[in-house]
């Protein structure tokens, strides 16, 4: 909405919002704001991961004995999988950045791909955890459990093995739940790409959203050695 | 997606010129302002204006600061006489636990950030919105939903947990609708992160060319802090309640002892946001102070520096002092230790406000209309709330008067006496730049003295009562103590009283009330160069300031091309 009296912008651009006066101090902003948003995701997280280091501390037996019976195999090819999507991502970025858009559309469509894949298996890691009763509630039941080298549990740890996957379910569910968000963005970005909408002039929502991708991936870095190789670590 | 009318003519002539001519009594077609330039439902529940988002908050929070006020109104009512006549127990559990609930997550915790500020921030900074106007209107639909969750809960059937759900009073002993609480202050959450993300952005990357970060307003400084604290404390308490959300659904076991769980970590999480909450709700308080008291002194704001550096003093140490909510919880004495004297430096920056705003009145040009009467009231109030607050922070004192009506009186002398002491001078000083209309100043004056007398006589003999054991949350009591029960229950309906006289002449006033100049007080500030009210995208040109906000004395503190 510039009058005629205003300082005259290079190029009035259609994705200029009525409120800003330049393109970039409206990208700026954007990406501000996503930042601030990742500070906050850090909190939420990081109230759950408290949770996580007392407990640990306090029940290392129990919070071993759980890990142990997670598949390493399975979480080191979903880290892979994940730190691929970022890759991915971050090339979508550049692309729409240099606007090549059939190039960002494939790389966002690869992103969702590696994306679903992290979810897909992430859903038979859940399954095999029904499957042996390690769900917490009523029907929990560590029987299924023993230490990493083989010896049974005691009775305590047992009882504090659930703590542990109250905490697996709790913190995995939380991240993948950000993925369940993530991957429908963007798709958004990616048809909004094929359609031309961004170039050099303007990509910060494919950049933003960038940013949420690679924080969520950042945060399974931290869980997967915290979740997973717990017994591993001496 | 603009809600810019197109060619809207200059209201006044260059905004910051010389104040507008009196308004001629004839019918002359009002010029277009933010209120007026479309009419309908849809265009207000559509609206990406941060001044209609303001007053949408603004409609919101009376209503829940009424319901609030109909469950302290039965607590007071109950408390008149020893024996527990009117509810049973669980009725009274209740009754306080939506008191709090709603007082603090739908009334106190959104009150000035979300109306005033949401209203002056970007007009004190010289921008047209905030940097996400879209979010800003989702930040209320959000707050909507977790308001219909709590009430839901409420309809249904209560909570009883008082409004800090300790554990296992939330998990094993409820048999009420915590879920659907918690759910309800989950969502709310997100509406107050929303908003402080939305206010950092803004106050970092709209400022008007000139306003460097040591010329904005002080109640741009205040919201600055408080938005720290709701993007790093509100997702904790978003996780927590979750959590014991899961508990009590699913009996996860997290803060069950039965399993391993400490029933300790929950006071811990829920205190690491619901210290700092308390800061969310005075520091805005405060901001709003700091305006009132340069304006109605018409003088430069004394130590303004200081007084900045305060807010983010009091936003950091905030953080740090939770655990004097747990003195007697069982955690390590050495803790408490650490704890104590950090909440003792928390009076350094609060003090440091207080004789700021007092050593500003030195030599100023006092007017004691309503905001300077509120503004006096509030300082004087939270002196006293503060200085209860050192008693709560002594570890051996605690012990005697935690869970007493002491630390009830302290918070409220705190909440009621600052933070709505704040929000009702604010909004007074700032009325005819919302509506456009003076309110009527003897009407105002008397329900400042009212609210101010009301609110000590409710509150102070509360004080006597914790000291001499009466405790927190029990609606039955030794008759001894009757009459200062009595006392605190007159004071509560002198203190509605002084709540419903602005509710009503505020109403008068929108339709009523004279009309405003640009700059009814005469104060400096960008808000008071813009016509009353503003036109939609609050400036016409781009204001460039070039000096401090508060230069009295001097030609005009900002110029606009």
């Amino acid at each position: 909405m510039s009058s005629p009296s205003e300082t005259p912008v290079a190029v009035h651009h259609p994705a200029l919002r009525h409120h800003f006066d330049t393109m970039a101090t409206q990208k700026d902003s954007s990406l501000l704001g996503m930042w601030v948003f990742i500070a906050q995701e850090i909190m939420f997280f990081g109230g759950m991961l408290a949770a996580y280091a007392i407990y640990r501390n306090v029940y290392y037996d129990a919070f071993a004995a759980g890990s142990h019976h997670l598949d390493v195999k399975l979480g080191t090819v979903n880290t892979a999988v994940l730190i691929c999507s970022s890759l991915t991502m971050a090339l979508g970025v550049h692309a729409a950045a240099l606007g090549k858009r059939k190039a960002t559309v494939l790389f966002l469509l690869l992103t969702i791909a590696l994306g679903s894949v992290f979810l897909g298996i992430k859903v038979v890691e859940y399954a095999d955890k029904f499957h042996h009763d390690l769900v917490p509630g009523p029907r929990y039941s560590a029987e299924g459990l023993h230490g990493p080298h083989g010896e049974a549990l005691t009775a305590d740890t047992a009882r504090h093995s659930e703590l542990f996957f109250a905490l697996y379910f709790g913190l995995t569910g939380l991240h993948a739940l950000h993925m369940i968000i993530g991957v429908p963005i963007i798709a958004i970005m990616a048809w909004k790409a094929g359609h031309g909408r961004f170039g050099p002039g303007y990509y910060t929502p494919v950049e933003v959203t960038g940013l949420y991708w690679h924080f969520v991936d950042i945060v399974w870095i931290f869980l997967f050695p915290l979740l997973y190789l717990i017994p591993h670590h001496a | 997606m603009s809600t810019h009318a197109g060619g809207v003519p200059e209201p006044y002539g260059r905004p910051g010129g010389p104040p507008p001519p009196e308004r001629p009594t004839l019918p002359v077609r009002e010029p277009v302002n933010y209120l007026n330039v479309s009419y309908g439902i849809k265009s207000w529940l559509l609206t990406v204006d941060h001044k209609r988002i303001a007053l949408l908050y603004m409609f919101s929070i009376t209503v829940m600061f009424a319901i609030g006020g109909i469950f302290a109104t039965l607590i007071r009512l109950e408390l008149l006489t020893p024996p527990g006549d009117m509810v049973q127990s669980e009725t009274y559990n209740k009754l306080f636990t939506m008191h709090g609930v709603v007082m603090v997550f739908f009334f106190l915790i959104p009150s000035i950030p979300a109306t005033l500020g949401n209203f002056l921030i970007p007009i004190m900074i010289g921008a047209k919105d905030l940097a996400f106007p879209r979010i800003n209107l989702l930040s209320w639909y959000i707050y909507i939903a977790g308001a219909a969750f709590t009430m839901y809960a409420m309809i249904a059937g209560g909570v009883d947990t008082g409004w800090t759900f300790y554990v296992p009073y939330s998990t094993h002993y409820s048999n009420t609708h915590v879920i659907a609480t918690g759910l309800g202050i989950f969502i709310t959450g997100f509406s107050s992160i929303l908003t402080g993300l939305n206010f950092i952005v803004t106050i970092h990357k709209m400022r008007a060319p000139g306003l460097t970060w040591w010329r904005l307003p002080l109640f741009v400084w205040a919201h600055y802090a408080t938005s720290l604290i709701m993007i790093l404390g509100t997702p904790v308490i978003a996780v927590t309640v979750l959590m014991v959300a899961l508990e009590n659904g699913l009996h996860l076991g997290i803060f069950d002892p039965a399993l391993g769980g400490d029933p300790i970590l929950f006071q811990h999480l829920f205190w690491f946001y619901s210290h700092p909450a308390v800061y969310i709700m005075i520091l805005p308080a405060m901001g709003v102070i700091s305006e009132l008291v340069q304006g109605m002194s018409r003088k430069q704001i004394f130590g303004y520096s200081f007084i900045a550096i305060s807010s983010l003093a009091i936003a950091m140490l905030g953080f740090l002092v939770w655990g004097h909510h747990m003195f007697v919880s069982g955690q390590s004495t050495y803790l408490g230790l650490v704890f104590s004297g950090i909440s003792f430096l928390v009076a350094i920056p609060s003090a440091v406000k207080v004789f700021n705003w007092t050593a500003t009145l030195y030599k100023g040009s006092i007017s004691l209309d309503t905001p300077m009467l509120y503004a006096l009231g509030f300082i004087g109030l939270f002196t006293i709330g503060g200085l209860t607050g050192l008693f709560l922070a002594s570890l051996g004192l605690d012990v005697h008067l935690t869970d007493t009506y002491f630390i009830v009186a302290h918070f409220h002398y705190i909440m009621v006496g600052g933070a709505i002491m704040g929000y009702l001078g604010g909004l007074h000083y700032w009325w005819p730049k919302i509506t456009g209309r003076l309110y009527p100043e003897t009407w105002g004056r008397v329900s400042a003295i009212i609210v101010f007398f009301g609110f000590n006589l409710t509150f102070g003999p509360q004080f006597i009562l914790g000291y001499l054991g009466m405790p927190r949350r029990y609606h039955y009591y030794p008759p001894e103590f009757q009459i200062l029960h009595v006392m605190s229950s007159a004071g509560a309906s002198i203190l509605a009283l002084g709540y419903l006289l602005p509710l009503v002449y505020f109403t008068w006033s929108m339709r009523y009330g004279p009309r405003a100049s640009a700059n009814p007080w005469d104060a400096r500030g960008l808000e008071w160069e813009i016509p009353s009210p503003p036109p939609t995208e609050n400036f016409v040109g781009q204001p460039v300031v070039t000096a401090r906000t508060y230069e009295y004395g001097s030609e005009e503190g900002t110029t606009v091309v």
